[in-house]
């Protein structure tokens, strides 16, 4: 019997597939378009009414007198975002380190899961612990109502070790082996080996865990709102009560309408343009870093 | 040896990865029941022409293939042929035996389910004579339903073979099939081969001169993308007509 | 040499009281949590709905918010994550230029901070498409937040599947779909199931997108249409307001279980998935 191989089916079956999983995977450039879309169609026109300059240094919020600079809240966002960082990046990052170098396998997985926990733990649970745990111990030892910048900054800091943690775990572990025998057998110390040799070869990896906790920072409302007092006016102490603009969005979205509504939307627009810019330095980062910390 | 009925032949075969060229011109007669090997130095583009015999050069990205390959003398590298069924017709074995995470009974039926059988008792009539015709069915019959991964490396690859008889197929080619077995496996499989000849044709790569000297008919060297010497068998380890081909089988090279 | 020693030691130590500082913060908020909810948590909380705004019966309509909510939103976003996962990797490359911009704008999805995905749902869905505050409106904003993890996790669960079985399966004649749905997803099913798991653990816990655009209607959701209140959502709005501390406890507590659940069961579908693909 002498066949040639068979002419091509023309599978609709199969074309019909492929054509469904391609759409499936093309609804995310609509998903970003269509976001992108509304969210500067809504914010854009207030932004560019009030200037940008004005909406976003400006310190006066007086929505309901169509008065719309945000300058209290940035710094506010500033304010909560760097004093979270100043403890929770060193305790993270030394967290990492214990966790893929000193620890015991058994206790870093064991911690690794813990840590998993934390993350999953949802942010009104952890605003709802500082509100009731944070703010009263603030305001019995340090003064002030205790609702603060060192409130959020302590449920902020708690929030993103995980983002700050799991990613410069997963750098630390991705150095090669090679590296830090090549150390040990000159002689250094394990601490020194770390110090000199595993962090450095690390870097880009622990750099993308702060910016991305630092993103994560900026963005989360629930928490912050339920433990900073919410005056929208610039902080001048860390004791002082503070809005952040996600806040600020949050607080205002059930009632603002009009311009005001446009005004939030124009907040949300700054928010986003800064954590799609940071995610794309991001990328850049691991990218150039070789070692890539981002999974 | 008398003159075979041709059952594939290669013409002009050239297959770049990219830039680098890993076949130069390749034209190759496969006899129609016989069992071909390709010997050569590692890197020398065995496996990729037995890849390129089934198109799965076709999956590898970066790859451009220029000349032909004919089954039963039509052209396999042409626009409106169906790669699926010419896979079908020209099954293969790979290196590394590489069972799906299934019981035995579904690697055997894997084939022949997507090719739409799906009455049971034919099923079965195909597993138990696929699993027979690979030497397997005697060790293996009573254990259909346990899963496959817990074989020996050496039944695996027997079921790899049986999986690829399910499907029926014309030609089967096989690659380095033996790296992953111990000798008394390995035997099991040249018997087999021997046996499978009668059915099917044969075009199998390995490193083991003697293997190639045992279980072929005819027997191809390349080395560096190029077929240097083709000839029957016993021609070609008797009396070698190059000189690179005599230093490879003598053990002389490299 | 006795200085180094004792140097070595104390950074040694210093590490050490890091990793029981992340134990002791967990642990301290579960146990708070735990102590402080116990008591409110009793059949009738569960079952009963809640009566004057929250501050007597129980939170059964939340509960089933929540459910449905977090249902309706995996319904959504499976079908597209799983589906754009099994193109990126099995049909187009996710090294291709259109693999390479899928992944990224997942990757940007993934940062965004959830009150500008409650901001564009409320625009979009609940405005624009006129669908109001709904359960609809709110899960739509959901499963867009959780596509980047379904996405991403499928993504590596299919690509730890052994590139061997793709190569056997095509070598035997199947087709590109046989061969994913035959033989690629059956071994990724474990590494899905653990994206799938982790997105719910997101679903239950949003507040800030959901109130956007779920809204805070305290009534039992029958329609896709109708508007929800969350258990998240109940709970922020129980402490701002300041209504029966006992029963936001309770709430928190019950999320906070139901978190340690998703968690565990993520592991044990993690571990099942490391064995399989080994
Ligand atoms: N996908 C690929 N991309 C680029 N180059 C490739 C690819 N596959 C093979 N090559 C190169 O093509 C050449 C031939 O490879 P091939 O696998 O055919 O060799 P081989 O003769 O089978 O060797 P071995 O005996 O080691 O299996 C080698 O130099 C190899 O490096
Ligand atoms: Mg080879």
């Amino acid at each position: 019997m002498k066949r040639g191989p068979a002419k091509k089916r023309r599978s609709h079956k199969e074309s019909f597939i492929e054509k469904t999983l391609a759409f499936s995977a093309g609804l995310f450039v609509m998903v970003i378009a269509v976001i992108t879309i509304f969210i500067f169609s809504k914010g854009l026109p207030v932004f560019l009414q009030v200037g940008w300059q004005d909406f976003i240094f400006d310190t006066d919020w007086r929505p309901t007198r169509g008065i719309f600079g945000i300058g209290a809240m940035v710094l506010g966002s500033i304010a909560v975002t760097v004093s979270a960082m100043v403890w929770a990046v060193p305790l993270g990052i030394a967290t990492a380190v214990f966790m893929a170098e000193i620890a015991p396998g058994h206790i870093g997985r064991m911690l690794g899961s813990l840590v998993e926990l934390l993350a999953g733990i949802p942010s009104v649970v952890y605003g709802f612990v500082g509100l009731l745990v944070v703010v009263p111990f603030i305001r019995q030892h340090l003064g002030g109502n205790g609702l603060s910048v060192l409130a959020g900054a302590i449920v902020l800091g708690v929030m993103i070790l995980p983002t700050v943690i799991n990613i410069s775990r997963d750098a630390i572990l991705a150095v090669p082996k090679e590296y830090a025998e090549g150390s040990l057998a000159l002689g250094a110390s394990h601490h020194q080996t770390i110090a000199r040799v595993i962090i450095p070869a690390a870097r880009s990896g622990i750099i993308t865990a702060i910016v991305l906790g630092m993103g994560r920072a900026i963005g989360e409302t629930m928490a912050v709102v339920m433990v900073t007092g919410n005056a929208p006016v610039a902080p001048n102490s860390i004791l002082a009560p503070v809005r952040t603009m996600t806040s600020n969005i949050v607080l205002e979205m059930g009632y603002a309408s009009g311009d005001h509504q446009g005004a939030l939307f124009s907040t949300g627009m700054v928010l986003f343009v800064f954590i799609v810019a940071l995610n794309l330095v991001v990328n850049r980062v691991a990218k150039a870093g070789g070692i890539n910390g981002k999974k | 040896m008398e003159p075979k009925k041709m059952k594939m032949r290669s013409e002009g075969l050239a297959v770049f990865y990219q830039q680098y060229q890993a076949l130069r011109g390749i034209d190759m007669n496969i006899a129609a029941n016989r069992v071909t090997a390709l010997i050569g130095p590692s890197g020398c583009g065995k496996s990729t022409f037995l890849r390129t015999l089934n198109r799965m050069n076709d999956l590898v990205e970066g790859t451009t293939i220029k000349g032909q390959v004919y089954l039963d003398e039509v052209p396999i590298y042409d626009k409106e042929v169906d790669v699926v069924g010419l896979r079908k017709r020209v099954g293969m074995v790979f290196q590394k035996p590489s069972v799906f995470p299934m019981s035995i009974y579904d690697n055997v039926a894997y084939g022949p389910r997507i090719h739409g059988i799906k009455n049971r008792s034919h099923l079965d009539e195909i597993v138990e004579k696929s699993l027979k015709a690979a030497n397997l069915w005697d060790e293996m019959g009573s254990r259909l339903n346990s899963p496959a991964n817990r074989m020996s490396g050496g039944q695996q690859q027997r079921l790899v073979i049986a999986r690829v008889l399910a499907v029926d197929p014309e030609v089967i080619l096989m690659d380095e099939p033996a790296s992953a077995l111990d000798p008394i496996s390995t035997a099991k499989l040249e018997e087999l081969i021997s046996e499978l000849k009668k059915n099917y044709t044969i075009v199998i790569v390995t490193h083991n001169m003697q293997q190639a000297a045992r279980v072929s008919d005819y027997t191809g060297f390349f080395l560096s993308g190029a077929l240097i010497e083709f000839n029957t068998t016993s021609e070609l380890f008797v009396n070698p007509a190059n000189r690179q081909t005599e230093d490879y089988i003598t053990g002389r090279f490299g | 040499m006795a200085k180094n020693k004792w140097y070595d030691r104390m950074i040694t130590a210093a590490f050490w009281s890091a990793g029981l500082f992340i134990v002791l913060i967990l642990a301290s908020i579960i146990a708070y949590i735990a102590v402080k909810g116990i008591s409110a948590i009793s059949l009738d909380f569960i079952l009963q709905p809640p009566s004057r705004a929250g501050r007597a019966g129980g939170i059964s309509t939340t509960i089933v918010s929540t459910v449905y909510l977090t249902l309706m939103s995996l319904l959504i976003a499976v079908p597209v994550g799983v589906g754009s996962a099994i193109y990126l990797q099995e049909y187009a490359h996710s090294q291709s230029r259109f693999g390479r911009l899928v992944n990224l704008i997942a990757e940007t999805l993934a940062g965004i901070p959830s009150i500008v995905f409650g901001l564009f749902g409320f625009v979009f869905f609940v405005v624009f498409l006129d669908l109001g505050w709904s359960i609809l409106s709110g899960s739509l904003t959901l499963a867009i937040m959780i596509l980047p993890t379904i996405t991403r996790t499928a993504q590596e669960a299919i690509l730890a599947v052994a590139h061997e079985y793709r190569e056997n399966s095509l070598a035997l004649g199947a087709s590109r779909w046989q061969t994913v749905s035959r033989v690629i997803l059956p071994s990724a099913l474990p590494g899905i199931v653990t994206g799938i798991i982790l997105s719910i653990g997101r679903a239950v816990g949003e507040t800030a997108a959901i109130i956007l655009t779920a809204g805070s209607s305290l009534g039992m959701p029958i329609a896709p249409s109708d508007p929800a209140r969350t258990m998240a959502v109940h709970l922020y709005l129980m402490a701002m307001e300041g209504i029966s501390a006992e029963r936001a406890f309770g709430t928190a507590l019950l999320l906070v279980i139901l978190i340690v659940i998703i968690n565990y069961l993520a592991n044990l579908s993690l571990k099942r998935f490391s064995q399989a693909v080994r």
